[in-house]
This record gives structure tokens, C-alpha cells and sequence, in this order.
């Protein structure tokens, strides 16, 4: 829970990760690679302060999130969205076993989502099966860009992966989260488009489809499928940072958010070990649209409470103590832009300087 | 021949996805000239090229280092053109393919279908797409009396002259879109115009458009920097979406290698 200015946020931090990238986990130079994108993603957007040192980065263990989390970060409950990449490190990036061991221990604090991958075809789908009965997840992380043998890249639209939805939606996994990366099959196309997604949302009503980085590099695309299907969400994951280093790019993406998606369908995430959440709560409570940015109406304290967690508490039943509620509202998610008469295209003078 | 002759051809090579000159970006790592003073060996240019990220789109990534071998292979002078794409995961099948001149499809083999004409057209449309909401935001900003439906009704003609509507005028180009001063600026990407209902409408995915676009070359940029130490001096200004916190990794615009004219697109 955050307090500030006398009103209380309860927080959900919707895609955290445990995961191991030391040297004796690398299973090529792509590990490598990826660990260290990463680690200029954290370098390039964290504020001084909060920088961690390469070593720290690479692994940081059960003992560091627990503090980083629960004790500094202000957060009250949280979702592992694991990443295999079991073609880059040698037991995965994401460390399956501890993750999950560490969220029976705190079921009251840990979400443990899993993953699948459609091109792993029967077999895949007999261990989702059996995963799920020692697991019993709600929700599944999928990373389109996942190599695997000769193919790196898959879409939601493949025929394997209706029948991992269809076995999703027997399950009750009703819960899908979506991480497009740089690479898919064939690479004649855009791997970060958003448009099978649009496919899916309406093929499968009874998930949830939650588009991480809010489609991020394609937020355009993102806002006009989300704002036409009323079960995809938005995770905020990578777009927050921004509000250290460009904070009237951010203003803008959540202008365009709150306009196309609307404030119930947003998610919080800090995207942790990547970013921390306790300096992206403080400065997020404090955010304000910009006065000069007339296009876009205020963020309030009502939808930063929702975005910061109790839209996710919704998707997910976690319990959210009744002093940090919000008067009930049942209706369900709105399609269509959510305020046609701040329309109009005048932008801040400093935008296009 | 000169590195000057050489990164004036790279002037014309785009990044598709930020729709700016990978020399503007910073994305020229090296460039190397020899035998120029030799007139029996014939000139080799070789230029290595960087990316923000390992993990950049290796489709966009071949494209880059394709044109350039292309735009180099046009410079009169220029026997032997080396390309070569630095520290990718895609680095050693990009390489291979520029020096075997094997092509999209050689390169990626059974990861390519067909080609990436429709990948370029895609962006390219969504660059148009952006350059036509900055002109038509601008023109509302200076007539705030305008009625919003009459964009739809603006015609080229009505643009003040400077960097917004130049730009317009190339994208549009480029798309084969009509450039005469009697057509209208709000249309798709098929020269369609919009009707005063559809106006504001149109706009608005316009102008999502261009913040995304805009967004993303920031960060692009700053990533660069990050990645490689010294990469900002070798970054001309963007002038889109430029905000307060950019300005100081940024060398004064007076102490820029490239003319100002240069920092138009």
C-alpha cells in the first residue's frame, strides 16, 4: 500500500520476473545479448539513484525481490510472467521452480503465471495439462518472439495456438498476457504488429487478453484494437520509466491510453528486476498530464487507483481490504473512445519544437 | 572519394520504422576508404553499421545495411562496397548475406517467404501518416477559430512554407500521392479523403500515430547512447517530439557536423 496526500493506494505490480542470467547459465552469446539489452533498458530509463550494478542485475534472488517488492516498493500483491528463452540460457531465463516454490509460500502476496509455447504441438499441450494441475495458474505469459529450433517467431492467429486458447479456456486460464518481440515467422513482417491480437480478442470472448508495454513500439495499433474489443487490456510495463526521462512522451501515451482504452483497463507493472516499483509508484501518484496539454483531460485519483491495482485485483480475485476499494462499479469494460470532445487535434506548443 | 562523399550517400538511407537517415540516428559506426589515391586499384569502401539494441528487428536491420550497400554501390568512384552490421544477434547471417549479395530471401533462407516490400509500404504509410498530422495540428494551433470538420477540407496550397509541409511533400511522394497545390492533405494512404463526420475521427488516429513514432525514435536514440559511449555526438537533432530532457545529451545545434538543412526529415 502507498499513501500519499492522504489517500491510499492499494498496489498489484502485474509482471515482475525472477530470473538468472549468470555466466553459468548462458547457453550462447544470445543470452548474453538479451541480458544486456535489458540492462540498458533498466540503465537508459531508471533514474541515478536507482541503477543497479551489472553483477546485482544478473542475478538477484528470492531474498532482494521480497525487499525490493513488499518492504521498499510499496506493492501488495504481485504477478510472476515468466520468460523461457530456453534457446538462449540453459535452464531458462525465468527460473520456473523457485518462482513458483516462492509464490506457495506467499500466496497471499504471489501470483505465479505460466507459459506456453503453440509450436511445442501435442506434447506442449499434455504438459500445460499437467502443469496446470500442480499449479492451478489463472493466467499465461506468451512472448511471440520465443525461438524454438528453426523458427523464432510465432502468431496468435497459428492454428496450434487455437488449440492451446481452446485448451486455455477448458482450464480456466482465462487470464492471456502478450509480449510481441522482434522476431516472427515469416520474417517478412512486422513482428511487433498487434493485429492477430484482434483476431483472438474476438474468436475467444471469455479470455482476457493483456497487451504488455500497451503494444509498445505499435502503441497507434494497440489503442485502436483495444478501444473495439472490450476483453483487451493494457499492461504499462517499459511505458512507465518514461515518466523520469520524458515525462511529455509519457503524458502523451497515457492521453492516448485513457482516450482510446480507458482507465479500467490498465494495468500497473513495474516489469521488475528490469525497473523497480517503489520510485515508479511515488512518481506516478505524482503525475499530472501538463497544464499546456489541453488535448488531454487530468489523470485523477480514482483511475490512478485503479491502474495502480485494482484493475488487476479484479482480473485476478485478489482481496483488496475495504478501507482501499473503491465505490463497486459492475458495468462492464466500455468499447470506443472515452471522450469524443476532447478531441480536438491541438497539442502542446512544445511537442513539435 | 572522401568519408564525406560516403556518409552523404548513407543521407538517403532510412531507418523505415523511425523514418529518419541512419546518419541522422547515429547508426554509422565506421566508414573506411582505400585505394581512393590508387588509380589502378579500384576504390573499396567499407562502413560498419550499430544498432541500439542486439536485439533490434533483423528484418528492419537487413533492410538498413542493404540500402546502404545499394546507396554506396552508386557512388561514382566506388569499386568495392564492404557493409557490415556490428554486434547483432543477427550480425554473422546479415554479413554473409551482404557479401554474397544473396538477397532477402538468400539471407534468411527458410525464415523468409516472400519479401519486405509489404514492411516497407507499411511504415512508409504510417510516416506519411504522421507528417501530414504535424502539419494539420500545426495549421489549428495558428487558426484556433477553425472549425476541427475543416481540416478535411484543407488543400495543400493552404500549408505555410517550412519543414512540416516539405517533409509532407516527400512522404506523399513516395506514396505516389497527387503533391499539386489543389489537393487535400487529410487523406489515406490512398490519396481518400474524409468526410466532415469521419474528420476528427481520422485526426486522431493520425496523431497516435505520430506520437508512436516519435516515442519510439527517442528512445531509440537514447538507447544508442546508453550502448555505446560518445554515440550522441553522432546524432543530429530531432526536432519531432523533442522535450526538455533529450536537449542535454545533445551537442548545440551551432556545433553540429551537418548543415542545417540536413535536419529537415
Amino acid at each position: 500500500m502507498y499513501t500519499k496526500d492522504g489517500e491510499k493506494y492499494f498496489i498489484v505490480d502485474a509482471h515482475i520476473a525472477l530470473w538468472d542470467a549468470r555466466e553459468a547459465n548462458l547457453r550462447n552469446v544470445h543470452g548474453k545479448q538479451f541480458i544486456d539489452c535489458f540492462y540498458d533498458y533498466h540503465r537508459n530509463l531508471s533514474p541515478e539513484s536507482e541503477v543497479w550494478s551489472y553483477d546485482e542485475y544478473l542475478y538477484y534472488g528470492t531474498e532482494r525481490l521480497m525487499k525490493d517488492l513488499f518492504e521498499d516498493g510499496y506493492v501488495d500483491h504481485a504477478i510472476f510472467q515468466p520468460a523461457l528463452l530456453g534457446e538462449f540460457y540453459n535452464n531458462g531465463f525465468g527460473q520456473t521452480e523457485e518462482a513458483f516454490a516462492l509464490a506457495q509460500t506467499h500466496p497471499d502476496k504471489l501470483t505465479y503465471n505460466h507459459c506456453f509455447d503453440p509450436r511445442n504441438g501435442e506434447q506442449g499441450l499434455d504438459d500445460l495439462r499437467r502443469d496446470h494441475e500442480k499449479m492451478k495458474f489463472k493466467g499465461v505469459k506468451l512472448y511471440t518472439a520465443e525461438w524454438h529450433g528453426e523458427s523464432r517467431g510465432w502468431k496468435l492467429t497459428d492454428p496450434w495456438t487455437y488449440r492451446y486458447l481452446e485448451e486455455c479456456e477448458r482450464l480456466g486460464i482465462t487470464n492471456i498476457h502478450i509480449h510481441k518481440g522482434p522476431t516472427i515467422r515469416p520474417l517478412d513482417r512486422d513482428a511487433f504488429d498487434v493485429a492477430d491480437i484482434d483476431h483472438v480478442a474476438t474468436d475467444f470472448q471469455g479470455l482476457n487478453f493483456v497487451v504488455e508495454h500497451v503494444g509498445l513500439p505499435r502503441l497507434e495499433d494497440y489503442c485502436w484494437i483495444a478501444t473495439q474489443e472490450p476483453n483487451v487490456y493494457g499492461g504499462l510495463a517499459v511505458a512507465m520509466p518514461f515518466m523520469h526521462t520524458r515525462p511529455r512522451y509519457f503524458a502523451q501515451i497515457m492521453g492516448e491510453l485513457l482516450y482510446w482504452v480507458g482507465e479500467d483497463r490498465l494495468f500497473f507493472s513495474s516489469d521488475y528486476a528490469i525497473w523497480t516499483p517503489k520510485w515508479l509508484v511515488e512518481a506516478f501518484v505524482d503525475f499530472q498530464i501538463p497544464e499546456d496539454m489541453t488535448e488531454y483531460a487530468p489523470l485523477t485519483v480514482e483511475a490512478k487507483k485503479k491502474i495502480l491495482g485494482l484493475n488487476a485485483a479484479k482480473m485476478y480475485g485478489i482481496e483488496v481490504p475495504a478501507e482501499l476499494r473503491l465505490p463497486e462499479e459492475d458495468a462492464a469494460p466500455a468499447t470506443g473512445p472515452r471522450d469524443p470532445a476532447a478531441a480536438d487535434v491541438a497539442d502542446s506548443p512544445l511537442a513539435t519544437v | 572519394m572522401t568519408e564525406d562523399d560516403v556518409r552523404h550517400a548513407l543521407d538517403a538511407v532510412l531507418d523505415p520504422e523511425l523514418d529518419e537517415p541512419i546518419t541522422h540516428l547515429g547508426f554509422v559506426h565506421s566508414i573506411a576508404i582505400e585505394g581512393a589515391d590508387s588509380p589502378a586499384a579500384p576504390t573499396t569502401v567499407t562502413v560498419h553499421l550499430r544498432l541500439p539494441t542486439s536485439f533490434c528487428s533483423p528484418n528492419f536491420a537487413y533492410l538498413m545495411c542493404a540500402d546502404s550497400k545499394d546507396a554506396l554501390g552508386e557512388v561514382p568512384g566506388v569499386g568495392r562496397v564492404v557493409v557490415e552490421l556490428d554486434d547483432h544477434h543477427d550480425s554473422a547471417l546479415i554479413n554473409a548475406g551482404l557479401a554474397a549479395d544473396a538477397g532477402y530471401l538468400g539471407t534468411f533462407g527458410h525464415e523468409a517467404e516472400r519479401d519486405l516490400d509489404e514492411l516497407r509500404m507499411t511504415f512508409r504509410r504510417k510516416a506519411h501518416t504522421a507528417a501530414m498530422e504535424r502539419c494539420l495540428t500545426a495549421l489549428f494551433r495558428g487558426n484556433p477559430d477553425l472549425p476541427e470538420e475543416a481540416l478535411g477540407k484543407v488543400r495543400l496550397a493552404d500549408l505555410p512554407t517550412g519543414r512540416h509541409t516539405e517533409a509532407l511533400l516527400r512522404r506523399r511522394a513516395v506514396l505516389g500521392l497527387p503533391t499539386t497545390p489543389d489537393a487535400p492533405v487529410l487523406v489515406d494512404h490512398e490519396g481518400r479523403g474524409y468526410e466532415p463526420v469521419e474528420v476528427p475521427m481520422a485526426l486522431r488516429r493520425a496523431r497516435a500515430t505520430r506520437i508512436s513514432i516519435d516515442g519510439n525514435a527517442h528512445f531509440c536514440r537514447g538507447l544508442l547512447r546508453t550502448r555505446y559511449e560518445g554515440a550522441g555526438a553522432a546524432q543530429a537533432p530531432r526536432l519531432d517530439g523533442a522535450e526538455p530532457a533529450d536537449h542535454h545529451h545533445l551537442l548545440p545545434l551551432s556545433a553540429l557536423p551537418f548543415p542545417a538543412k540536413e535536419h529537415q526529415s
